[in-house]
């Protein structure tokens, strides 16, 4: 991957510029998907940029000191590390990756999260700071499960780098981790039934609880971007290769949006779990899904 | 375009200064599939930092006035607030009780008015969409205080 490469894929596609309106389309279809499960019209087409630029005109508190610098930081760097995880993403097969680069997504992946944490205590609200506790805990364990399901995948095929991923089919065992990797999503994005950390109504809106004006909205793309992330991640996992790039983004595209009618449909249809049910979960179910999908890849490598 | 915006998404914070209940009932109602809010983009948020209309329910009881006056100043700029049911407009039922020290005007200022006991969720949704309306058209300074309002509407 040379540097303009890295640039057009960062900043163009699937990068900045795909990334930002695919992030409120999906913002909005969650929001419309519930609503109309609801029987509700739900909010316009246009709500997510409406919100957006609504925010971005709004004044912000002033923050002070070191502390104040650390609140402002935090949402930049949330939506870096976004974009940063979106531009590795191996949609196009050619020029694409570098050896280790699966690494990398994983640790940017995450960092959204961190980011999540470090704002709720930052804030020293004490709402934040329980969103964030409870965001903490949520991490430790569907990560596990995350991680051992990116294992499980990159074993079989014997490879961390994310083109070699892409390029094989999905075969059966790789399915298996993939499921491993969507039961995570609704984690990792908040959405019920694991909205725990940001619970309205309920911890008023968790790590969120002091910011306001330009960079509530920084933190609302940053949520959009990994949406789009995390169903790319899944849509590239399991995307039949045609060779060809329009059919190729364009399958990417409509295997993402089918993830994301998805996940809403369940926020829609489930309540908010406590943080215990969630925490169990994952480690009962979640992680048995994951180490199936490892030992299986471990048995396959052992035999081949 | 941001005033359009401002008009489109407008959100919410619904604060109970002593009320009975009865508007923050109504108030509810609107999210409901049968009124449905979120078609405006209305949204009731969590936390006062994140809203831009305040909703205050209740004749301000001697106990919310701090209350309100330090969630005022939470909300950032532009800011709107509207006053849900009779209570807040005129202390109601409650005038003369030496607990309450409302109107609601005298402490933080209103923009809009929503009377009844209690207002209907359609007068409510109106009542939010004047005051998305005034967010939209002025530019982050606040409502004009009560004594103010009627010396510039008399000439008219």
């Amino acid at each position: 991957m040379n540097l303009n490469t890295a640039l057009l894929r960062l900043l163009v596609f699937p990068g900045l510029l795909f990334a930002v309106p695919a992030a409120w389309l999906f913002l909005w279809m969650e929001r419309k998907a519930v609503a109309l499960m609801q029987q509700r019209m739900g909010p316009p087409f246009l709500q997510p940029c409406f919100d957006f630029t609504k925010l971005m005109g709004k004044s912000a508190p002033a923050r002070q000191g070191i502390n104040g610098a650390f609140m402002r930081a935090w949402p930049i760097l949330s939506v870096a590390a976004s974009v940063g995880a979106l531009g590795l993403l191996p949609v196009f097969l050619r020029s694409s990756g570098f050896p280790g680069d699966l690494i990398l997504l994983i640790a940017l992946l995450e960092l959204p999260s961190f980011f999540i944490i470090a704002a709720g205590y930052t804030s020293r609200s004490l709402y934040g700071e329980i969103g964030s506790a409870r965001e903490a805990v949520l991490s430790i364990s569907y990560n596990v499960v995350f991680v051992t399901a990116i294992l499980a995948i990159a074993l079989s095929q014997h490879s961390f780098r994310l083109q070699d991923l892409a390029q094989n089919p999905a075969s059966p065992l790789r399915l298996l981790g993939v499921l491993a990797i969507v039961v995570c999503i609704p984690a990792k994005l908040h959405i019920n039934p694991f909205s725990l950390p940001n619970a309205e109504q309920e911890i008023y809106s968790g790590p969120m609880t002091e910011y306001a004006g330009p960079e509530l909205a920084l933190w609302e793309i940053s949520h959009g971007l990994e949406w789009v992330a995390m169903t790319g991640l899944v849509a590239s996992l399991v995307l039949p290769r045609t060779g060809l790039w329009w059919a190729d983004t364009l399958l990417f595209i409509v295997i993402s949006t089918g993830i994301v009618l998805l996940l809403s449909a369940l926020a829609a249809a489930t309540a908010r779990l406590t943080i215990d049910s969630s925490v169990r979960f994952y480690w009962r179910c979640g992680l048995a899904v994951a180490v199936l999908a490892g030992l299986s890849a471990l048995y396959l490598r052992m035999r081949l | 375009m941001v005033c359009a915006c401002r008009r489109r998404s407008p959100w919410l914070f619904h604060m109970n200064a002593g009320s009975c209940n009865g508007c923050d009932i109504e108030l509810v109602a609107c999210l409901t599939p049968r009124y449905d809010v979120e078609q405006l983009g209305i949204l009731v948020q969590g936390s006062p930092r994140h809203a831009d209309i305040l909703c205050i329910s209740g004749p301000v009881t001697h106990n919310t006035t701090k209350a309100i006056q330090t969630v005022y100043g939470q909300v950032c700029h532009p800011k709107a607030v509207v006053a849900i049911g009779s209570c807040p407009a005129s202390t109601n039922a409650f005038i003369g009780s030496p607990v309450v020290e409302g109107p609601l005007d005298r402490h933080i200022p209103v923009d809009v008015f929503v009377p009844g006991c209690p207002p209907r969720p359609d007068a409510i949704i109106e009542g939010i969409a004047k005051a998305a309306q005034i967010l939209a058209d002025r530019n982050g300074e606040l409502a004009t205080p009560p004594e103010k309002r009627v010396a510039q509407e008399q000439p008219q």
